[in-house]
């Protein structure tokens, strides 16, 4: 008798503790998220962004660190609170490519990364270019403006910026020839970036005005007044600057047709001008988080399954012949809201997105590494912070 | 430059020039976790201008001080997440190259 009752009292365990598991997944107890003692419905305004059928909603974060003080929660983030809560978790690094976790910070701070990064870190890119011969059908400006656009990997915190009165020099001013020429009756020419040759020296191009004053100098008057050849800095000794990419059309040249030119680029900042953001794109989303609110089982999981492009949920046999829908891959989640779209299915199935984890992606041009990136960007928001310190006393 | 009044240091304006959301969104974020600040806010008045007011409220301490606590807060918060963020690029990329190695093997 004193086992039946043991199986008995283990069978109503099992079912409950499947119970407590679905609770557990469904709703609130959610283990990395710190335990505040505010009621769980106004925990989850605080800490998630809801999506419904219709639209979004709790898009806004509660900042305010009194904003809880009637229900005696204190809301204020102090530092130690935030240094025992942030975390970085890097997914993928390669050459020009980074994603990492962001978890525990304000989407201000994410944002301010962001944009820092697209708008206010310097790089080199082609400003002036001197047109000595252009044949080819491809506009002066307009030729000028691709050239500006092409990516040079070259270190920028090496090089000043040029203020209007600077005369151009070895720090400030990195100078490239271009010279093709389609002979006649050969094939149509393609210019390629690799064509862009790095000038160490300076410009070659001599001043118009200087010309007939030059014989008596002993050195003709460029474009450029470099003291000494960039190539004797150790930075560039071992590896020439050059751009980035040797396989990006410049253009196209027919037979008889000849560009001949030369290209200055300078330190410059995003705002400025694309050309000088050292990221194809910088950005960030929500962690997604999608969460069934009951059981989906059999034809409805499969239903459930087919309907999400992105393959979110899976299939788990939970025996007896039965299946259960699993939510397998919330991450991949769009928020596409296709799994919500039919009647009633928002019953089912909780989409929403964690509002302190961002999943930040970075994409170089190729001046620098993406992780090097992300650190100088930071570091310009303490700059920053810290000229309005310096301003204040 | 700070716009208020010197009979009471609690309330004043920041007009900080060539910045833009990308500080002033940052700072309002650490100014309102400050629990002496009972109202701040940020706006540009025009877009073709580069300047942000910052307006700060606070319970009673000048609000000069409260700002100038709550740039040193972002500061202290950016290093630490720079500190972070280095120390996670280096674990990944040990990390990586000991499975690199592996494959070679
Ligand atoms: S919102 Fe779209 S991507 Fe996300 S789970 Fe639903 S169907 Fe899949």
């Amino acid at each position: 008798m004193g086992t039946a009752t043991e199986n008995e009292s283990m069978d109503s365990e099992g079912t409950s503790t499947q119970e407590e598991t679905f609770t557990k997944v469904s709703v609130w107890d959610l283990p990395d998220l710190p335990k505040g003692k505010l009621p769980p419905h106004i925990e989850l305004q605080r800490t998630r962004v809801l999506c419904g059928s219709l639209a979004p909603t709790n898009t806004e974060n509660v900042n305010y660190s009194g904003a809880y003080a009637a229900m005696g929660v204190d809301n204020s983030v102090r530092f130690e609170q935030f240094r025992d809560n942030f975390k970085v978790e890097i997914v993928r690094l390669e050459e020009d490519e980074l994603e990492f976790d962001m978890i525990g910070i304000d989407p201000s701070l994410a944002n301010a990364f962001r944009r820092i990064l697209i708008a206010e870190l310097p790089t080199m890119a082609i400003e002036k270019v001197l047109i000595a011969n252009n044949t080819s059908i491809i506009q002066d400006e307009v030729l000028a403006h691709r050239l500006g656009l092409i990516p040079i990997k070259v270190d920028p915190r090496l090089f000043e910026y040029m203020s209007e009165n600077d005369v151009p020099n070895e720090k400030n001013t990195i100078v490239f020839k271009l010279h093709v020429r389609c002979t006649k009756g050969s094939d149509r020419l393609r210019v390629l970036s690799s064509e862009l040759k790095w000038l160490p020296n300076g410009s070659e191009l001599i001043l118009g005005t200087e010309h007939s004053a030059s014989s008596s100098s002993a050195k003709p008057k460029t474009y450029t007044s470099f003291s000494c050849s960039q190539d004797t800095r150790p930075e560039f000794s071992d590896e020439p600057i050059a751009p980035k990419d040797a396989d990006i059309i410049v253009a196209k040249l027919g037979p008889g047709q000849e560009i001949e030119l030369e290209a200055h680029a300078v330190k410059g900042m995003g705002k400025t001008h694309a050309k000088w953001s050292p990221v194809a794109t910088a950005w960030y989303r929500m962690l997604p988080e999608v969460l069934l609110l009951r059981d989906i089982e059999d034809d409805e999981a499969e239903a459930l399954v087919k309907k999400c492009p992105l393959k979110v949920f899976d299939i788990e046999d939970i025996g007896k012949g039965k299946k259960r829908a699993t939510v397998a891959r919330p991450r991949a989640c769009t928020l596409c809201r296709e799994c919500i779209r039919e009647e009633g299915w928002d019953k089912n199935v909780a989409l929403r997105r964690v509002n302190d984890h961002f999943i930040f992606t970075i994409e170089s041009t190729g001046a620098l590494p993406p992780e090097v990136l992300f650190t100088e960007a930071v570091k310009i928001l303490e700059e920053k912070c810290e000229r309005v310190i310096t301003e204040l006393s | 430059m700070e716009h208020g009044s010197f009979e009471d240091q609690s309330k004043a304006t920041f007009s900080l020039t060539d910045e833009d959301h990308t500080l002033a969104n940052a700072v309002r974020f650490t100014l309102n976790q400050d629990p002496r600040v009972t109202f701040c806010g940020y706006s540009i008045p025009h877009p073709s201008d580069a300047r942000v007011n910052i307006r700060v409220q606070t319970t009673g301490d000048p609000a000069r001080e409260v700002f100038n606590d709550s740039c040193q807060d972002l500061m202290l918060i950016c290093e630490h997440v720079r500190g972070t963020f280095d120390q996670a690029v280096l674990k990944f990329k040990t990390g990586k190259g000991l499975s690199a190695m592996d494959i070679k093997k």
